[in-house]
């Protein structure tokens, strides 16, 4: 089941799960779930109260499908929601994220002129072949989990949700420069953790 | 006559965040694509930036717990049994 389910887009699930398909709220929930916990805890201190926001946001969800219009994505429609809880039940807990946009981006690979110490090596090898591919996104996926919260929630909605930075940037409460920043040095660390692959490839 | 001011590559590095968003200044995209055009380690690394946003759009979305998903389930189960009470009347 979950295999059709996955390749149905996700405004034709929330009309089957009006239906009455609660396998359709499943894919919807298998898809977003850990996104909205995502957003949620740049809010709140805890996961734990990250997940209920989250499990309030699908409640919204049942309540108000009925209502949703389609003049946005249901994704983005979803991702407010859960913004907006958040930040209601974050209001007090809110963190500030120190970015010090003066910190260079892999600093320690430049000498005192600003020129490489050592050339950063090719990746060619790397994306020719399909299991190697799979490795590195594994490596990748690996990364995102060890990167400190405010990263990772950015490259997760910009890069594996594919939202815009704009979009993340209202969603997260954050500057869009400061996304930019974040999100540079972000991808910077991903990428040093891709070389890291390609070296240690036999 | 205008001249573009050679920048080094640590600059050229920084400014690839931005230029990857599309949101250089035009004088500041010149100033670097006039830098890869003669930097063969830097148009590398912008590369790899570029493999590396593409294969994190691969990475899948976190495992669900299947007891979060139990919980979700249940709260879908009773939305529509409150429903189906509430049209049917007692
Ligand atoms: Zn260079």
């Amino acid at each position: 089941m979950s295999t059709t389910v996955s390749l149905v887009d996700d405004e034709e699930l929330l009309r089957r799960f009006l239906a009455g398909d609660r396998e359709a709220f499943r894919g919807l929930v298998e898809r977003y779930q850990s996104a909205l916990v995502r957003i949620a805890r740049r809010y709140v201190n805890s996961p734990a109260l990250a997940e209920d926001v989250a499990q309030d946001t699908w409640m919204a969800v049942l309540r108000g499908a009925a209502r949703f219009e389609g003049r946005s994505s249901f994704k983005t429609w979803l991702f407010h929601i859960v913004a907006n809880r958040a930040r209601t039940t974050g209001v007090r807990e809110r963190r500030q994220i120190p970015i010090d946009p003066t910190d260079p981006v892999a600093a320690s690979r430049f000498d005192s002129e600003g020129m490489w110490k050592e050339p950063p090596p090719s990746f060619a090898d790397l994306l020719a072949d399909t299991q190697d591919r799979a490795r590195a996104v594994g490596s990748l996926r690996a990364a995102i989990a060890e990167l400190p919260e405010a990263p990772r929630s950015v490259v997760t909605l910009r890069d594996v949700e594919g939202l815009s930075t704009r979009e993340v940037s209202a969603l997260l409460g954050m500057s869009e420069a400061n996304v930019r920043v974040v999100l540079h040095r972000a991808r910077a660390q991903l990428r040093d953790e891709l070389e890291r692959v390609v070296k240690g490839g036999e | 006559m205008a001249r573009v001011r050679d920048i080094n590559c640590r600059h050229a590095v920084e400014l690839m965040g931005d230029y990857l968003e599309d949101r250089l200044s035009r004088r500041d995209r010149r100033r670097l694509e006039h830098h890869l055009a003669a930097c063969d380690a830097c148009a590398t690394y912008l590369e790899e930036m570029r493999a590396t946003i593409e294969l994190t759009g691969r990475v899948e979305p976190d495992d669900l717990r299947p007891e979060v998903l139990d919980a979700l389930l249940a709260v879908y189960d009773d939305f529509w049994r409150d429903r189906g009470e509430r049209t049917a009347g007692p």
